[in-house]
């Protein structure tokens, strides 16, 4: 059956073939997750979803909330553990590295939370500083120059020695992508980037993400559920829900998409697939039961 | 068996917070020391230990003051005034110094560092940094341990000088104890091994004890304003009860029947 | 946060410590170390010895010249025997010295009064592991009591 399946995809089914084209595979993704399950005390929040990211590409992953989308971040940077299956960085197992290998490859992605995590005792320059003082032997007249030019970037150039209880929300966020830069990473990680944004720090990040994307050859991860920002800047996208993938494809093809699913995402109805009540008994039967 | 049950699964639950705090200090301990760590540490006991000397001078001084006092009214019966200097200090150097310290240092110092780290825990800044390869427990939690041992001997140590000082105020300058007497009999009673060192020990000891749990307790909270206030609170009375019950033992074993 | 002034206040806080340590040292503790350092030992037999501690003061006229180190039943005579660490400084007691048990004040600890005995030509002086011939008990309430009374009785 298996080798019918490989036979028709075309794939040869020589073991040394084989093994070249999972080598090919690893070079074009930097991310892979691999029939992942994950569940956290007893509710399973993942049920055996794979994904790819593939290097210098924008890859949005989708879903309503509530379905654990930071977890799968968590997931990829090594934070949490799955049950089963495997999470590959660049050709590497996350869950079997070592603590000190594991720490070296974090050193290679950098993750955006939802709320910017700027440590509130430095101001916006110690802590844009802080990963090039912790993991670097820069003089000081280096990091300056790298803090400022990153700053730039994002436009906080003149909030350098603000304290982050002085930013708003757009700029806490924006102070934490600078910080997120720092160090060059391969892989950038976006949580809920536009969540609670007005429409201009909204475009703003938007521009962010794709620019610096391109600009510095990164590959990014944006794990959102504003449907009409990501769809503009997505290479490719996934839409989980239901502990699955429940659907994938280019910014086009999820337009396009025939799932109900699908679809009930993209235009925001209230009821449909995802069912707009929790699931509980029916009303009649527990306002009657209660009659009785 | 449902009764033997919720024994149970409360024993496990207790037993797995007492292996997470011991995983959490021993990852916090084994980092190697660098010269960064240093400065970081010399800005925690800023934070722990010279913004709690105010508190520390004033209760030490009060309380030296009020022995003092009580002592005289009982001590002037049998014509013992004249060892109202040992009584004081040696309450001081090897109860009041060591204990009230570490009691205060809990409400103070303690419940500040619950829930500074709980809230760096809540915002995610302890996740951001463990995702910037940099350890926590290393970065952050190493530093303000250390700032606890290092700062609690000392207040404890200013406490019971500031204290014996209170006690001459009122004692000598107040009551009219002879000077001379309040000093020499103090002198021939205390020793400093047995009484100072001891003290010394108790305090860290209790130092050891408060930062612990003033740690763990943060770094381990439920990340919800509500988790926060509850683990700061639990903090003040974990602390508390655990400096009272060690020092009963402290003391037996110090100072107890030979 | 001003580093400055942080490293500035941590120093005022080690500076007030070393106050604190000064002070306790020099006025509140007495130096048991410095002192303690060259002892030779000394032991006495009493048959009662009363409140007598470890670690109680040995002393000539009031002068505390050591310590009492342990306190033991001799096990062929059962009597107490006190073992004395008296520092060398007051070395070269005679032989004749005798030992009894003090209280001071009425309320007050026990301690080994010394009286140094005379010392004239054939007698030697006391030296380490000596055992003191001369010592007098403490007293027990008790006892003074009763011979109160018995003499009392024998009077009438």
């Amino acid at each position: 059956m298996s080798q019918q399946k490989h036979c028709q995809s075309g794939i040869p089914t020589f073991s040394e073939n084989h093994s070249w084209t999972v080598v090919l595979i690893v070079m074009d993704n930097l991310v892979e997750v691999d029939n992942m399950t994950f569940r956290r005390v007893d509710r399973v929040i993942y049920e055996g979803i794979s994904l790819k990211v593939p290097k210098g590409k924008i890859t949005a992953v989708m879903g309503p909330s509530g379905i654990g989308k930071t977890t799968l971040l968590k997931l990829i940077g090594g934070q949490l553990l799955p049950e089963e299956g495997d999470i590959r960085f660049d050709g590497e197992s996350i869950p079997d590295m070592s603590r000190s290998k594991l720490y070296h490859t974090r050193r290679r992605m950098s993750m955006l939370f939802q709320s910017g995590a700027l440590f509130t005792d430095m101001s916006v320059y110690d802590n844009v500083a802080f990963p090039l003082k912790e993991h670097t032997k820069l003089s000081d007249d280096v990091i300056s120059t790298i803090v400022s030019l990153k700053l730039q970037a994002v436009g906080l150039r003149g909030a350098a020695q603000l304290m982050p209880s002085e930013l708003s929300g757009g700029m806490a966020r924006r102070a934490a992508l600078a910080r997120a830069i720092a160090l060059d990473p391969d892989l950038i990680m976006y949580d809920e980037p536009f969540a609670g944004q007005d429409p201009i720090s909204m475009g703003v990040l938007v521009k962010l993400i794709r620019e610096l994307n391109d600009a510095l050859d990164l590959t990014s991860i944006v794990v959102t559920h504003d449907v009409t920002e990501v769809l503009t800047i997505a290479d490719y996208i996934y839409i989980l829900a239901d502990k699955r993938v429940i659907g994938e494809g280019t910014a086009d093809e999820i337009r396009n998409s025939d799932s109900e699913l699908v679809q009930q995402f993209l235009k925001g109805e209230a009821d449909g697939p995802v069912p707009f009540h929790y699931p509980a008994e029916s009303l009649s039967s527990s306002l009657l039961g209660g009659a009785e | 068996m449902k009764f033997f049950q919720s024994i149970g699964a409360k024993t496990l639950a207790k037993l797995s917070t007492a292996g997470r705090a011991a995983l959490m200090l021993f990852g916090a301990l084994v980092a190697v020391p660098k010269f960064k760590n240093v400065s970081l540490t010399i800005r925690q006991v800023y934070v722990v230990g010279v913004q709690s000397l105010l508190i520390i001078i004033v209760s030490g001084l009060f309380i030296g003051m009020v022995m003092a006092l009580q002592g005289y009214t009982i001590l002037v019966d049998y014509g013992a005034e004249g060892s109202l200097g040992p009584m004081v200090a040696l309450s001081l150097l090897r109860e009041l110094g060591p204990v009230v310290t570490a009691l205060l240092f809990a409400g103070r110092a303690g419940s500040a560092l619950t829930a500074e780290i709980g809230l760096m825990k809540a915002t995610e800044q302890l996740s951001s940094m463990e995702m910037m390869a940099v350890d926590p427990l290393r970065r952050v939690v190493a530093p303000r341990f250390w700032a606890g041992m290092i700062s609690m001997p000392m207040l404890a140590l200013i406490f019971s000088a500031v204290g014996i000082l209170g006690g001459h105020m009122v004692g000598v300058d107040w009551l009219g104890v002879d000077a001379g007497s309040y000093w020499s009999i103090m002198q021939s009673t205390v020793e400093w091994d047995k009484d100072v060192l001891n003290g010394v020990i108790k305090s860290l000891v209790f130092a050891l004890v408060v930062t612990w749990i003033a740690i763990f307790k943060g770094y381990d909270s439920i990340p919800t304003s509500e988790g926060i206030s509850k683990a700061t609170t639990e903090t003040v009375v974990f602390s508390s009860l655990a400096v009272l019950g060690l020092d009963f033992v402290l003391t037996a074993l110090m100072f107890g029947i030979e | 946060m001003n580093k400055y002034k942080t490293e500035l206040m941590v120093g005022v806080f080690v500076v007030l410590t070393i106050g604190a340590i000064l002070l306790l040292a020099l006025k509140v503790a007495n130096q048991t170390m410095a002192t303690e350092g060259d002892t030779y030992t000394l032991y006495a037999k009493f048959d009662n010895i009363g409140g007598l501690k470890e670690r109680s003061a040995v002393k000539v006229g009031g002068v505390t010249v050591g310590r009492v180190t342990s306190i033991s039943l001799d096990k062929e005579d059962y009597t107490p025997v006190v073992e004395l660490s008296i520092y060398q400084q007051y070395a070269d007691f005679p032989e004749t010295s005798s030992v009894s048990i003090l209280t001071s004040g009425l309320l007050g600890e026990q301690y080994v009064g010394f009286q140094p005995g005379f010392s004239f030509d054939g007698v030697a002086n006391l030296e380490d592991g000596d055992y003191l011939q001369d010592t007098k008990s403490a007293l027990v309430l008790e006892d003074l009591i009763g011979q109160f009374l018995f003499n009392r009785g024998s009077d009438e």
